[in-house]
C-alpha cells in the first residue's frame, strides 16, 4: 500500500510539528549506526556531511574519480530562496505556489510547502560555508529572476552557480572525510541493493579501477544517484549520469513514480551533426535578458536555413518574438515546458533558423542598449552615441553571463555578442524517479532517495534554480532529520552481517549479468544502441507523445533490448578497468526505464506539464489536464517485465491551491 | 578530415607503457576532441581491439575529468578551454595528434589517458573548508556583507574545477596554482578568517607530502589553466604562508 505519511495539521506547521514528534537517536547511539550514501552531487554530498557530522558512520560512493565532480556541478543559472531581499513581494507561500502551479499540480503540497519553508536556511547555510554568490555594489547578495515566477528570488554564482554549490557541499564532505566519519569510495558503483528481511541492509558496489566486486552493509541506504535523461542519450546529463541504481532498487521492491514525467529544456545548443555525444544547456538565465524570435516570414527563414541572409538582416517587424506574442503576461519568462513546445511549434511550422530546420534565436540586441542607456547614466556621460552604448551594455552583459557567452562561442564557433545565438530544446531534467513517502523513504523500509534521484517536488514540470534548492534541502535539511525516526528502531541492531544469503545472492547476480555482458561476443558497441534507444525516445516519449507513437516505441524498444543482448560488444575483461563494461551495465537498464517510461506515458490519458499527448490539448494549442481522473501519482511496481508493471495510484489532494488551468498569458 | 593520432597507452600504474598510432577519417570540424575519439574507439572496439581509456563526464568544460596533453600542451591549443570544449575545427586536415596523459608522480596512470587525481581530494580534506556544521542555524546571509570586489575575487579563485591541467604543465609538476586558488576564495572571504593561518599550512603540508614538486614561478601553469585561475593567488598563498609560520614561531 502506498502511504505517503504527509503528517496532518495546517500545511505551514507540517514539517515544524513533524520534525518536533518524530523519534531521535541519541548521539552515543549514532556511532553505532552506519548509513551508506550512493551519489556525491549535491543531494548526496549534503546528506553524507550532515548525517556525518550527527555522528553516524557513512559511507558515500560516486563513480567519478573525485566525489567533486558529480553532475550538480553543471548547473548554471542559480539557487530560488524566499528571501525577499528584493522586496517584491516574496514569500514562503508564493514559491510554494509557484512551485506547485509551475509542476502542472502534479506533486505533492505538503513536500513543496516543505522545500519553500527550508530554501531560506540553504542561503544561510552556504554563505556561512564559503560559497561566493554573486553580490551587488553595497555587498549583499544579488538575485535573478526565472521563468515562471514574476519575483526576483533566484540567488546565483555567474552562470556556475551549481559549481560554487557542489564545491561547498565538497568541502563540507571534505571535513568529515578528513575526521574519518566519511569513509569515501570514489570510481565505485553501486551495482544492486540488498534487502534483508524485507529491510534495505546494504549495497553491491563494484571498484571500477579493480573491477571487484565489494559488499557493503549498513543500517539505511539513501539514494542520490541523480536523474536518467540520459536515457536520450542526447541530453544535457554528464557521460557518465545513469539510472542504474535507481533502477536497481526498482527491481527490488523500490516503485518507480511519474517516469514519463521528463523536462526538455527550451535553451540549449541544436544538434550539430550525427557525432554528437551529448549537448549544452544555455541557461535559462539568458531568458531574462534575451529575447526569443523566429522570422515572421516563411521566405526568410529558408534564406537564413540556405544562409544567404543572417538575423542581423531581418527587419524589426519581420521577427516574430513569438512567447512575448502568445503569453504576454510572462513573456519570456514562461516555463520551460510551454518555452519547449513553442519552440518546437514554430519550427515544425517552417521557421527554423539553422540548417536542419531546429533552432530558433535567442537576441542580446535590446538587452545590450538597456544595460548600456543604465551604465552611460551611471557614468554621467551625456549624449553617447549608440556604438558607445552598445559597448557599455556589452560589457554589463558580459558581467553577468561572460562564461556563458563564451562557452556558446566555443562550440557553435560564432560569436553571440554579435549575431544572435541559435538554441533548441533538449533533455535536462528529470521530474520523475523514485517513488518516495514524506521522510523521502521508498516503498522498500531503510531505503531512501534524495534530490532529483526521488519525484516528489516538481510534478509535471520543473521550474528553473527548483533542482539546487530541492537537492540541498533533501540533504542538508529534510533526509538527517527524517531518517533518525526510522533508524532509532535499530540502536540495538549491532553492526549488519555482509556475510548473509542476501549479499550472497545479490553478489551473485551481479556477477552473472556482468560475465553475460563481457562473454557476449558481439559486434556493435554500446553507444550504438545507447544511440538507437535515445532516437525512439526523443521521437515518441520526448517533447510530444501520441498513442500510436508510444506502443510504436514500446515494441521497437522491445527489438532493441533483445538485440543488444545478442550483439552487444563488450572489449576486455572484468577484472580492470574497464568503461565499456560499465557503460554496457548502464545501457541495459536504460533499455528496461525506456520502455516504463513510454508505458507511463501511454497510461497518462492527459496532458501536464512536460508530458504533452497531442490527443489532449486545448484549441489554444496548451496541455489539457483532467484533474479528475489523473490528479495521481504514477508509483509503478517491477514485475519481471517492464510492461507488465504494476501499478499504484497515489492520489493528490489540493487542500490549499485551486486546481486551475495553468496560464502564463 | 583525415588524422593521425598518436595516443599514449600503458595497462596500469606498473606497466612501462608506449605510443601507438591509430589513423582516423571522416572527422568533422564540428566534432569535439572527445568525440573524436569516441569515433576512434568505435573503430577500435568493431574491429575487436582494446579501446583508449580516457577521463571524461560533463562535456561542457566544468566538471574537470578530462585530462589530455594534446601535442605538448594541457587541453590542447586553445587558451581557457578544457580538453572536451576543443573541437576539430582547431586542427587541420592531414594533422598528426599526439595525445598523452597528465604526467606527475603525484597523478599515477589507472589506464591509457585516465590518471588518478586522489591527491587533490586529499589537500582539500587537510583544511580546505570553512568548519560550519550544516545545520542551517547560522546568521542570515545578508548579515555578513562582502564588498564586491572582494566577492568577485573570491568568486575567481573558486572557479577552478580542480582537473590538474596547471600541474601537467609545470616542469616541476606543482601544484601551487591548485592549492592556492582554495587557499585564496577563503582568503578573500570574511568567513574564511579564523581558520585562515591553520588551513594555509595544513595545506601546503598535505600538498608537500603527496610529492607535488615547488613553483619555480614560469607561470605557464596560469596560461594552460582553463579556467584562467591567476598566478597572484600563489602570491597570496606564499603570503599567508610565510606569516602564518612566522606568528607560530
Amino acid at each position: 500500500m502506498l502511504e505517503s505519511k504527509i503528517p496532518s495539521g495546517p500545511l505551514a506547521e507540517k514539517w515544524t510539528s513533524h520534525k518536533d514528534h518524530i523519534n531521535l537517536v541519541n548521539p552515543a547511539n549514532k556511532r553505532l549506526i552506519d548509513v551508506i550514501v550512493v551519489g556525491t552531487g549535491l543531494a548526496g554530498s549534503s546528506a553524507s556531511a550532515s548525517l556525518a557530522e550527527m555522528g553516524y558512520n557513512v559511507k558515500a560512493f560516486c563513480f567519478q574519480d573525485s566525489p567533486r565532480r558529480a553532475h550538480s556541478i553543471a548547473a548554471q543559472g542559480g539557487i530560488n530562496a524566499a528571501k525577499n531581499y528584493q522586496n517584491d513581494g516574496d514569500s514562503v507561500y508564493r514559491l510554494f505556489y509557484d512551485t506547485v502551479k509551475g509542476g502542472d499540480y502534479r506533486s505533492r503540497e505538503a513536500n513543496v510547502h516543505r522545500l519553500a519553508e527550508v530554501s531560506t536556511s540553504i542561503i544561510d547555510q552556504c554563505v556561512a560555508q564559503g560559497v561566493p554568490f554573486a553580490r551587488e555594489y553595497g555587498g549583499l547578495l544579488d538575485n535573478r529572476s526565472f521563468g515562471g515566477v514574476q519575483v526576483s528570488r533566484t540567488f546565483y554564482a555567474k552562470g556556475q552557480t551549481g559549481q560554487q554549490l557542489l564545491l561547498g557541499a565538497y568541502s563540507a564532505l571534505s571535513r568529515q572525510i578528513s575526521k574519518g566519519k566519511v569513509e569515501m569510495f570514489t570510481r565505485h558503483e553501486m551495482m544492486d541493493v540488498v534487502v534483508v528481511d524485507g529491510k534495505c541492509r546494504g549495497i553491491i558496489a563494484r571498484n571500477l579501477i579493480t573491477g571487484e566486486l565489494e559488499r557493503h552493509s549498513a543500517h539505511a541506504v539513501v539514494l542520490a544517484s541523480g536523474g536518467y535523461g540520459n536515457v536520450f542519450f542526447l541530453s544535457t546529463n554528464a557521460m557518465g549520469s545513469n539510472v542504474s541504481a535507481a533502477w536497481k532498487a526498482h527491481k527490488k521492491g523500490a516503485y518507480m513514480a511519474n517516469p514519463c514525467f521528463t523536462q526538455i529544456h527550451p535553451t540549449c545548443i541544436p544538434v550539430s551533426g550525427e557525432h554528437q555525444s551529448k549537448l549544452t544547456l544555455m541557461s535559462e538565465s539568458l531568458r531574462n535578458d534575451g529575447r526569443i524570435w523566429v522570422p515572421a516570414k516563411k521566405e526568410d527563414a529558408e534564406a537564413i536555413r540556405k544562409g544567404t541572409k543572417r538575423a542581423t538582416n531581418i527587419a524589426e517587424e519581420d521577427r516574430d518574438y513569438y512567447l512575448e506574442r502568445r503569453y504576454p503576461a510572462f513573456g519570456n519568462l514562461v516555463p520551460r515546458d510551454v518555452a519547449s513546445r513553442a519552440a518546437k511549434e514554430r519550427c515544425d511550422a517552417g521557421f527554423g533558423v539553422n540548417e536542419t530546420g531546429e533552432a530558433v534565436f535567442l537576441d542580446y540586441a535590446s538587452a545590450f542598449l538597456r544595460y548600456g542607456k543604465t551604465e552611460a547614466s551611471i557614468r554621467g556621460l551625456s549624449n553617447p552615441s549608440e556604438a558607445e552604448i552598445i559597448r557599455l551594455g556589452k560589457e554589463v552583459v558580459k558581467a553577468k553571463y561572460g562564461n556563458l557567452f563564451d562557452m556558446y562561442k566555443q562550440i557553435a564557433a560564432d560569436d553571440p555578442y554579435e549575431t544572435p545565438m541559435k538554441i533548441y530544446p533538449a533533455v535536462h531534467y528529470t521530474m520523475g524517479g523514485l517513488w518516495v513517502d514524506y521522510n523521502l523513504m521508498t516503498s522498500v523500509p531503510g531505503l531512501y532517495a534524495t534530490g532529483e534521484a526521488n519525484f516528489s517536488d516538481h510534478g509535471a514540470n520543473r521550474l528553473g534554480a527548483s533542482a539546487l534548492m530541492q537537492g540541498l534541502a533533501d540533504g542538508y535539511f529534510v533526509l538527517p532529520y527524517t531518517i533518525g525516526d526510522y533508524l532509532s528502531d535499530d540502536i540495538r541492531t549491532g553492526a549488519i552481517s555482509a556475510d548473509s544469503p542476501e549479499f550472497e545472492a545479490a553478489e551473485k547476480g551481479v556477477q552473472d549479468r556482468i560475465d553475460q555482458l563481457v562473454n557476449n561476443n558481439g559486434t556493435i558497441p554500446v553507444d550504438d544502441f545507447h544511440r538507437r534507444l535515445g532516437r525512439i525516445m526523443w521521437n515518441e516519449c520526448g517533447m510530444s507523445r501520441s498513442e500510436v507513437g508510444l506502443k510504436q516505441a514500446i515494441s521497437d524498444i522491445r527489438t532493441l533490448r533483445e538485440e543488444f543482448f545478442r550483439d552487444v560488444r563488450v572489449p576486455g575483461s572484468a577484472g580492470e578497468f574497464n568503461p565499456e563494461l560499465d557503460k554496457a551495465g548502464r545501457v541495459a537498464d536504460f533499455l528496461e526505464l525506456g520502455e516504463l517510461m513510454c508505458k507511463d506515458a501511454l497510461e497518462r490519458s492527459e496532458s501536464c506539464g512536460g508530458h504533452f499527448r497531442e490527443e489532449f490539448r486545448t484549441p489554444e494549442g496548451e496541455a489539457l489536464r483532467d484533474d479528475e481522473n489523473f490528479a495521481f501519482v504514477s508509483a509503478w511496481e517491477f514485475t519481471g517485465d517492464p510492461s507488465e508493471s504494476n501499478l499504484h495510484k497515489e492520489d493528490l489532494k489540493f487542500e490549499n491551491i485551486e486546481l486551475k488551468q495553468r496560464s502564463y498569458k | 578530415m583525415d588524422l593521425t593520432l598518436k595516443v599514449w597507452r600503458q595497462n596500469g600504474p606498473q606497466d612501462a607503457g608506449r605510443m601507438e598510432t591509430y589513423p582516423v577519417s571522416g572527422v568533422s570540424p564540428d566534432m569535439s576532441f572527445l568525440e573524436m575519439m569516441d569515433m576512434m574507439n568505435d573503430q577500435i572496439i568493431r574491429n575487436g581491439g582494446d579501446p583508449v581509456a580516457f577521463d571524461h563526464d560533463c562535456r561542457e568544460g566544468i566538471c574537470g575529468m578530462c585530462s589530455m596533453f594534446i601535442n605538448g600542451e594541457a587541453h590542447g591549443p586553445n587558451r581557457g578551454t578544457t580538453t572536451c570544449q576543443l573541437h576539430m575545427r582547431s586542427f587541420k586536415d592531414g594533422d598528426t595528434i599526439t595525445i598523452e596523459p597528465w604526467r606527475a608522480s603525484a597523478f599515477p596512470v589507472v589506464k591509457d589517458l585516465a590518471v588518478d587525481r586522489s591527491s587533490f581530494d586529499r589537500v582539500i580534506q587537510s583544511g580546505g573548508y570553512i568548519s560550519v556544521n550544516t545545520s542551517g542555524e547560522t546568521l542570515d546571509a545578508n548579515a555578513i556583507p562582502v564588498p564586491k570586489g572582494q566577492a568577485d575575487d573570491a568568486f575567481s579563485a573558486a572557479t577552478c574545477i580542480g582537473c590538474g591541467a596547471c600541474v601537467a604543465t609545470c616542469k616541476n609538476a606543482s601544484a601551487m596554482l591548485f592549492v592556492s586558488a582554495k587557499v585564496s576564495q577563503f582568503a578573500l572571504l570574511p568567513q574564511g578568517q579564523p581558520e585562515r593561518a591553520t588551513r594555509v599550512q595544513r595545506m601546503v603540508e598535505q600538498m608537500d607530502k603527496e610529492g607535488f614538486g615547488n613553483c619555480t614561478n614560469t607561470g605557464a601553469c596560469a596560461v594552460e589553466c582553463p579556467k584562467g585561475i591567476d598566478l597572484s593567488n600563489i602570491a597570496r598563498m606564499n603570503r599567508d604562508y610565510l606569516s602564518a609560520s612566522a606568528k607560530e614561531e
